[in-house]
């Protein structure tokens, strides 16, 4: 197979020494009138580009027939359907230009080959048609910048108040959906809290305990392993450095703790987390919140024209109201297996191109049933426990 | 050994040259040697992409059996083609590659310089370069694989070996390897702009320099006030992988461990990288562009219309260019304020480059072109700029941006306004060149079969991505069919993939072309073109200094193309000015 590929490069590479040789030959032969030959191929080179126009246009407009149906279908957001109407607006224009100065390029390119015996034009410059062509320019994008940027800050202003906050939380290769439960407020949450039952890291008094009684009893084992390892070995040194990481990590857990004293992180026993997908009301506003576990992922509902990324260390917000429910998407895709979804579009690894939730838009009445469903991260009774327990505490 | 003496002129002359002709031909064969690999690695990732999860004979020749199990493309090893790709185009070959080539070629020659200002520091800026290639290219050979985190390698993903495997060693050479790239390029850059500004021989006024070296000249500039924070950024990045740091890092939990990295932002990186990113689109673009105005001009035998204005634009485009890089930042959740000034000072950028593109028509309107290779590249630039720079026009729109953010729109935007158009000028400027680098002619017929096939090709690759963009298709993705929403777009990766290998076959053409030629081609005349810039007045036989004589003395600009009342359609910049005869734009 190699030797195959090998011969077949060489004789590429022979073939073409003949053909550069054949042209050498019959260039010297017609040498007499080389000037006519050259202005009749030339001539033809000129039309090449009026044909390549053409076919340049028709593969555009053979795209737009094959591939338009494949399109996003219309936006399934309030905010959406203004970006697609500026989105229009700017490819009227876009297109305008595209096709005009194409037009004028391939037709001058075509129209003004070389002739013998001919000069140019000595045009060194026009101020009248500068003028025009610097502020035409200049006029058309003052209004797309304006009406890009009213758009813009209606989209990025503050999120209503009345909306439902989720947290839409990313982690390699996997995304999780948390609600805000009954008081409409997410907890808080840190990484030194992320344990197999708490993969958010969610801050409640449970798991602020939970997280003390594991990493000191993982202290206490690494301890226990410090005799078996030689004195001054690098493996000692290993384990002492692993030892005085966990430390400083309950440090930072008990000073939790003692805030906890306040009755604090209690928003996050109601909480909901869910898998695969998540589901929303229509027409009432989602204030969307967005963290990473590791890396930087971005949270991208093309459906809903809605994208931002979710950076670790910090949270990002984004805020929208969806129009279309599921079940009428799929009437007007003509597409019963239709859903919404939600990928992740920042590079993140090697399941990148893996990494998605589905979205179901539904009535309200719907949704509601379907949230009552989903189960509390603290469990009600867990809840009203230690309630009590800190009541009583409070008593005395 | 007799021999000695010999070799020691092989190596003064071929190797630690001093000479910048020589020089420009050592970055331009080291560019096509780099762009080769980074041609071939899409080559390989587009097979996955059109036929994805199939095995090809071909991925486990060049990757083995460890990034491609049975001929099946690793995703690991997918990103990492993707990045070193990126890396090697923007950084190898249309970086180093294009100003390297045409910035020590053209400088001296046009500007009437004996060389560049410091022969030895044109040399270092070299080597530099070539410690680079050869840096980059061993670290598609570490057991971890090469960076991989994309060629923007943004942390925490290119900080942490937990993340993926080409954070590792592959990451680490990454950084050294660009470190001396910066080096390399700010030393070339600083010899550029002296150069210019010192050595122009007796008359070259900055007023009557061609276009090509204001471009080369605003690029250097460019890269001179980018690169250093470029360097910066990676070296934090580095002290952040290496020793424990927290610039780019916070509260990350990895691999089952959570870091103690506080207080540090990604988005920092992502500010320092792209205050270099986006000047470096217009680093690559802007000598393009100087080039193509010198071939279009030269070829329809006609001046470059309005020149005052495209300097006015070079410069405008140059300081516009610093900024604007918030634009690549519209989803990162930066304060939508700054996200409306970063919009408003993008779109701003179209006014200049509008204008540009009218120039460039303007020019073969009423002329007498004369479609050589060169011209047919230019020609094809002009198109290709045009189509692709109007799409930015949306891009730069944030409240667009939101929607097609790293989508293929993007991929689609920036290969043709800015790969597509400056490999196409890089075309030009070496089938227009060549007889100053060689002595000889490139044969005309396969360079035109070479054009038709690359544009082609280039546009039946990049167009349709538009299409794909905007149906929502995220870029970097292994493959599509995780998601049945992106079915429809299943063979237009096909024909995608099929136009990416009839134009890299196409590039066969050009190498043949460009060796065959170096030895065999037609010796080329003292000026071939009949062009009127001062490169043509020197000896077709290279000699070190350039002129044999005094150095020419220059009384015109570039620009008296078919100019009325003279015999010959081009008036050389030496020839004196008659009686009563204005200069230029007039």
């Amino acid at each position: 197979m190699e030797i195959l590929f090998g011969l077949l490069a060489v004789l590429v590479l022979v073939a073409l020494v003949q053909l550069v040789r054949v042209f050498e030959i019959t260039g010297k032969l017609s040498g007499n009138n080389q000037d006519r030959i050259e202005y009749k191929s030339n001539r033809q080179r000129a039309k090449l580009w009026l044909v390549f126009g053409v076919a340049y246009f028709a593969f555009f407009i053979w795209l737009g027939m094959k591939y338009g149906p494949a399109l996003l279908p219309e936006a399934a957001s309030e905010h959406g359907a203004t970006i697609d109407t500026v989105l229009n607006f700017n490819w009227v224009i876009i297109i305008t230009a595209f096709t005009i100065t194409h037009i004028l390029l391939f037709y001058f390119a075509s129209k003004y080959y070389w002739r013998p015996n001919h000069r140019a034009d000595f045009i060194t410059h026009n101020n009248k048609l500068e003028l025009i062509w610097t502020t035409f320019p200049a006029i058309v994008l003052a209004v797309i910048i304006i009406y890009g940027l009213s758009a813009w800050n209606d989209i990025t202003g503050e999120a209503p108040e009345d909306g439902i906050n989720i947290e839409l939380y990313s982690q390699q290769f996997g995304w999780t959906a948390r609600y805000a439960g009954d008081d409409n407020k997410l907890g808080d949450a840190n990484i030194n809290f992320i344990n197999t039952t708490n993969p958010l890291g969610l801050i409640t008094p449970e798991t602020i305990k939970t997280r003390q009684d594991e990493i000191k009893e993982e202290i206490v084992k690494l301890n226990e392993q410090l005799p078996t390892v030689p004195v001054g070995g690098l493996k000692e040194e290993e384990l002492t450095e692993k030892i005085a990481r966990k430390e400083r990590q309950l440090a930072k857990i008990n000073g939790y703790s003692r805030k906890n004293k306040v009755e604090m992180f209690k928003t996050g026993d109601d909480d909901k987390l869910v898998k695969v997908e998540f589901h929303v009301p229509v027409g009432k506003p989602v204030n969307f919140q967005f963290r990473s576990q590791d890396v930087i992922h971005s949270a991208y509902m093309p459906h809903f024209r809605a994208q931002m990324n979710c950076v670790p260390g910090t949270t990002t917000e984004f805020h929208f109201t969806p129009t279309i429910t599921t079940a009428d998407m799929r009437l007007k895709t003509g597409n019963p297996d239709f859903n919404y979804i939600l990928l992740c579009n920042k590079i993140c690894g090697a399941a990148h191109y893996n990494m998605q939730m589905d979205i179901i838009v539904e009535s309200e009445e719907d949704y509601n049933k379907w949230l009552a469903e989903q189960p509390r991260f603290t469990s009600v009774e867990t809840a009203e426990a230690r309630n009590q327990s800190n009541e009583q505490l409070a008593q005395k | 050994m007799g021999a000695h003496a010999h070799k020691e002129t092989f190596v003064t002359k071929y190797l630690f040259s001093h000479d910048h002709k020589m020089i420009a031909k050592q970055f331009l064969v080291t560019g096509m040697f780099m762009a080769t690999i980074g041609m071939l690695m899409s080559v390989l990732f587009r097979l996955q992409l059109a036929y994805p999860g199939e095995s090809f004979k071909i991925l486990s020749f060049f990757l083995g059996e460890k990034w491609a199990p049975g001929g099946v493309l690793d995703p690991n090893m997918y990103l990492a083609l993707g990045t070193i790709h990126g890396t090697i185009m923007v950084f190898f070959l249309l970086t180093a590659g294009l100003s390297g080539t045409f910035a020590n070629l053209l400088i001296p020659l046009q500007i009437g310089a004996r060389d560049m200002a410091s022969g030895f520091m044109n040399m270092l800026s070299y080597w530099l370069f070539a410690g680079a290639s050869v840096i980059m290219l061993c670290s598609l050979f570490v057991e971890s694989g090469p960076a991989s985190a994309g060629w923007t390698v943004y942390p925490p993903l290119s900080a942490l070996p937990q993340a993926i495997p080409g954070s590792g060693m592959g990451m680490t050479l990454w950084i050294i390897s660009m470190a001396l790239f910066i080096a390399s390029s700010l030393i070339g850059g600083l010899n550029y702009i002296v150069t210019i500004i010192n050595l122009r021989t007796k008359g070259m006024k900055m007023t009557r320099l061609p276009l090509s070296v204001w471009a080369l000249f605003v690029t250097a500039i460019l890269g001179l006030l980018s690169f250093p924070v470029l360097l910066s950024c990676v070296l934090l990045l580095m002290l952040d992988r290496m020793f424990g740091t927290s610039f780019y890092l916070s509260d990350i939990y990895l691999a089952g461990e959570a870091l103690e990295n506080s207080g540090g932002s990604p988005i920092l990186y992502q500010h320092l990288f792209w205050f270099l990113g986006h000047p470096e689109v217009y680093i690559i673009l802007l000598p393009a562009l100087g080039l193509t105005s010198e071939i279009i001009a030269n070829n329809s035998r006609k001046p470059i219309f309005g020149y005052r204005a495209m300097v006015g634009s070079i410069l405008a485009i140059g300081f516009l260019s610093f900024i604007v890089w918030g634009h690549h930042m519209f989803v990162t959740g930066m304060d939508p304020f700054i996200g409306a000034v970063f919009t408003f000072t993008t779109l701003l950028i179209a006014i200049p480059s509008a204008v540009k593109a009218f120039n460039y028509i303007t020019t073969l309107w009423k002329g007498n072109i004369r479609f050589t290779p060169a011209m047919m590249f230019s020609v094809g630039m002009v198109s290709t700029f045009i189509s692709g720079g109007l799409t930015g026009i949306i891009l730069a729109d944030s409240a667009l941006d939101i929607n097609l953010h790293d989508t293929y729109f993007v991929v689609a935007h920036f290969h043709i306004v800015m790969g597509l158009s400056a490999v196409l000028a890089m075309f030009a400027g070496v089938y227009h060149w060549y007889p100053k680098m060689y002595g000889r002619m490139m044969n005309m017929k396969l360079g035109y079969a070479h054009f038709w096939l690359t544009f082609i090709s280039g546009y039946g690759v990049f167009f349709p991505m538009h299409f794909m963009g905007l149906a929502g298709v995220p870029r970097r993705y292994y493959t599509n069919s995780e998601f049945p929403l992106f079915d429809a777009f299943i063979d237009m990766n096909v024909i995608i993939t099929v136009f990416a290998i009839i134009g890299s076959a196409a590039q066969i053409l050009f190498f043949f072309n460009f060796f065959y030629s170096m030895f065999r081609g037609p010796k080329a005349s003292q000026n071939p073109w009949q062009a009127n810039s001062l490169e043509w007045t020197t000896p077709v036989e290279h000699i070190h200094g350039n002129w044999p004589g005094a150095l020419p003395v220059v009384h015109r600009w570039a620009y008296d193309y078919s100019k009325p009342g003279k015999e010959d359609d081009f008036v050389p910049q030496t020839v004196p000015l008659e009686e009563g005869e204005v200069d230029g734009e007039h």
